[in-house]
């Protein structure tokens, strides 16, 4: 029926995340932590770093227009607060562009830089997209969905 | 996932309901951990700035039995807390970190961290962190009765509880290398206890190693051959009551790195000295920069890293000390070996600190101190090079300006690179050397007008106290307008090795921030605070966190205090950062503000008699908090003040110290920077 087909679309839809690597297993210890007292508390999460995230990266994106010279520091210490938050939601893929970042401002690589956080903002907002999405249904599936753990 | 760890050591109950408070800037990451740890049964608190995570543990002092808190914060660094709750608070307390560097978790360690977490924290690592509890507190006890040698045995005895408790963590935990921390942690805590006295209680009362004290040490030694110097018969030697024959092995222990580092550095200084050449206020430029650029040779010794101070412990000396001497010092042991290769310099430079304390420019400045006198403090530079060159390093990127650093960074403070800077006080300079080393730096430092940023080394890093601690030097970089020079007088006498000297008010002194300015606060950081002093005249920054011994250094620390009250005061000017325990830091955890060290310098006495009575009122704070707070034996090292720096420096001197007037022993916690 409609619940269970929903419900089948939500698992299915998790799962793919994380066949694609978008998610890790953080995410399902985020999951695991949600129950009755706390149903909501995946989207709770996600919700909440996303809202302080964008914080973060419009101070990166502040700081990398800064050219000459460019402040690696302060990109350094920005994205290491992005990485630890993004890492608390499980988010694979975000955290892997987050090292790749890091690797470009230890070496001082502008240019790098710029291009990877390029990156970075894309599986960003992608990520976002998807977990939305997978949220929104999953509202409507109901708490059963996480029972449907993917592994 | 419930976590019923009803079982073993502990009784019914815990760690059910056990309290923790969890301190992260993110909010993401504190809203998971929190879950986490409320599913784990965990009664749990949880604050996203670390000041005010101090302040709730001030205030509620028992209503916590762990502390959990990330590395990076804005207001504080993680590691400063850290130093400041393990000193204060004697709890134990877990780092947390996106980044899991080893050189970032041996930091953590060394600023005794009970362990090192990466994030995304598993509920797995989560379930058991009641253990470091309950080690804490059977290491308390068990150490006090501990009659075996201090080192190694006990470390031993550690570890091999350590390793239980890994093994057990083990299954659980995949990260084995945090693990290892915990093994760490243990000889951390053995060496601690080791300084206890009172074998009984579980707070073991520190043994202040007053300036007395360490001069019957010494002489023991000398007179024993150092060789031959075993701790039972120093101790029947020295004829002091109450000293157990653990203290004087730990304090051994710590002496014998001590000279090894002035040997070490003394090769450095030589290097140094030829490098740096030409004296003069570019020296102290040249220095800050060749400086650094030796220290990363003299590193040989130490190993300085420029880098950021990730590099810790350069000299494999400091690397025993659990202390983050290593880590956070980089100057440290660089630092030291300044010393004694200020020892050597002194024909080269007048100004060769006596003292050690390199004034290591937190910013990029890395002039040290004296490097601004022309004279080419040499010495001073050498030691701030060395210092700089950790300490600035990682400061430098602050400030070049003379504008007082604290190098408060709420995040990343530079403390840490800071607060290498320890005044590294010689311990073994000669007296006359010294004294007249300072009075050059003193003038010299007052003329220049730069900023000097002495990391104090963390004295921490050499005291015994630390356990957590560590590092207790912070060294904010608090330019010190002006020549306050703080006659760190070759202290000989005093305690507190921290001698730098800085004579009063000359020396642009490299603000010895006030490490307490930061004490409390930076207490994780502490460990090397550079003592930044600028040349600003009022600027004294007093180490305040030495954690020096208390009491002992309360009327030599009169002057020091006053010194340091000053800087406290700069620092607390400075350290927006510091948070309220700010001043309290000061004033508490060190030890000893030794200010003794101004005495024999009497240096420029009037600015001196200035600084102190600013200080003074700081000092006598800190003094008293020292005292009491010595029983913790911990510095407080404010992110960076200098005071932090100093104190830790003059901690670690303290205990090493013996020399002569000049001489300034930084070993140990003498805490106080005796300006």
């Amino acid at each position: 029926m409609d619940k269970n087909q929903s419900r089948r679309q939500v698992a299915s839809m998790k799962q793919s995340l994380f066949d694609q690597g978008l998610l890790d297993e953080q995410f399902i210890q985020l999951e695991g932590l949600q129950d009755d007292a706390n149903p909501n508390f995946v989207e709770e999460i996600v919700t909440l770093h996303y809202r302080d995230s964008s914080r973060l990266i419009s101070s990166i994106e502040q700081a990398l227009k800064e050219r000459n010279p460019m402040d690696f520091n302060k990109l350094d210490t920005l994205m290491h607060q992005f990485k630890g938050s993004s890492s608390s939601i499980g988010a694979k893929k975000v955290k892997a562009e987050c090292n790749l970042f890091r690797e470009y401002c230890r070496a001082g690589n502008a240019e790098g830089c710029v291009r990877s956080f390029q990156q970075l903002k894309k599986e960003y907002v992608a990520l976002r997209k998807k977990l939305e999405a997978y949220f929104q249904l999953a509202r409507q599936v109901g708490p059963q969905e996480t029972a449907c753990r993917s592994k | 996932m419930t976590v019923e760890k009803i079982n073993s050591d502990s009784g019914d109950e815990f760690p059910i309901g056990m309290r923790v408070l969890a301190v992260d800037d993110d909010p993401t990451c504190l809203l998971v951990l929190e879950t986490l740890l409320r599913r784990c049964q965990y009664h749990v608190t949880t604050t996203n700035q670390a000041i005010t995570a101090l302040a709730l543990l001030r205030e509620h002092k028992d209503k916590f039995d762990l502390v959990i808190s990330d590395v990076h914060m804005p207001d504080m660094d993680g590691f400063k807390l850290l130093e400041l709750v393990g000193l204060e608070m004697d709890l134990p307390v877990i780092m947390l970190s996106v980044n899991g560097d080893t050189k970032l978790v041996m930091k953590g360690i060394s600023h005794g961290a009970c362990d090192y977490l990466l994030k995304p924290v598993r509920m797995e690592e989560l379930k058991n962190i009641w253990q470091h509890v309950i080690r804490r507190k059977k290491f308390d006890s068990k150490e006090k009765n501990k009659t075996s040698k201090l080192d190694k045995p006990t470390s031993n005895n550690g570890n091999g509880l350590g390793s239980s408790g890994v093994g057990n963590s083990d299954q659980n935990e995949k990260l084995t290398k945090k693990r290892k921390d915990q093994d760490e942690d243990e000889d951390e805590e053995q060496e601690n206890d080791h300084d206890n006295e009172d074998p009984s209680t579980q707070k073991k009362p520190r043994v202040v190693w007053s300036v007395e004290l360490h001069r019957k040490f010494v002489s023991a030694v000398n007179q024993l051959g150092i060789d031959k110097a075993v701790p039972k018969k120093i101790l029947d030697l020295m004829n002091v009551e109450k000293l157990t024959r653990e203290n004087v092995a730990s304090h051994l222990q710590k002496y014998r790195l001590y000279l090894k580092r002035i040997s070490c550095v003394a090769n450095q200084q030589a290097n140094m000295v030829a490098a740096l050449g030409g004296a003069d206020p570019s020296y102290l430029r040249m220095s800050s920069v060749s400086g650094v650029g030796h220290l990363q040779t003299l590193s040989g010794c130490g190993q300085l890293h420029n880098n950021a101070f990730r590099s810790f412990s350069p000299s494999g000396i400091i690397n025993r000390l659990n202390t983050p001497a290593g880590l956070n010092v980089h100057g440290f042991p660089s630092g030291v070996l300044q010393l004694s290769q200020s020892q050597n310099l002194n024909s080269n430079d007048p100004l060769k600190f006596q003292s050690p304390m390199v004034p290591v420019n937190q910013n990029v400045q890395g002039m040290p101190m004296s490097a601004q006198n022309n004279k080419g403090v040499i010495s001073v530079q050498n030691l701030t090079t060395v210092f700089d060159a950790k300490t600035t390093f990682p400061v430098s990127n602050k400030l070049p300006d003379p504008r007082p650093k604290i190098t408060t960074s709420g995040s990343h403070t530079p403390d840490v690179g800071i607060s290498n800077n320890a005044l590294i006080l010689e311990p073994r300079l000669q007296g006359t050397q010294g004294s007249v080393r300072i009075e050059t730096l003193s003038s010299s430092v007052a003329s220049q007008h730069s900023e000097y940023s002495l990391s104090l080394l963390d004295q921490g890093r050499y005291s015994d106290n630390w356990t957590s601690t560590v590092q207790p030097s912070v060294i904010p970089t608090n330019s010190y307008p002006s020549s306050e020079c703080f006659s760190q007088t070759n202290i000989s006498p005093t305690d507190n090795m921290a001698s730098v000297p800085l004579q009063g008010g000359n020396v642009s002194c490299p603000s010895i921030t006030s490490l307490s300015r930061q004490s409390h606060d930076a207490m994780t950081h502490m460990p090397s605070e550079g003592v930044t002093f600028t040349n600003r005249p009022g600027h004294i920054s007093s180490n305040v966190r030495f954690q020096g011994w208390d009491g002992h250094n309360q009327d030599a620390t009169h002057h020091s205090n006053n010194l340091f009250g000053s800087i406290n005061s700069l620092t607390a000017v400075n350290s927006t950062a510091v948070p309220a325990g700010h001043t309290a830091a000061n004033s508490a955890l060190h030890r000893n503000l030794d200010f003794n060290f101004c005495d024999p310098l009497k240096m420029k006495h009037d600015r001196f008699v200035e600084l102190t009575e600013e200080t003074s009122l700081k000092q006598h704070q800190g003094n008293i908090m020292n005292q009491q707070k010595s029983q913790q034996s911990h510095f407080s090292s404010n992110l960076g003040s200098l005071e932090d720096l100093v104190s830790s420096m003059m901690k670690q001197e303290k205990d090493k110290m013996k020399l002569l007037d000049g001489n300034l022993i930084c070993d140990d916690y003498s805490g106080g920077l005796s300006m």
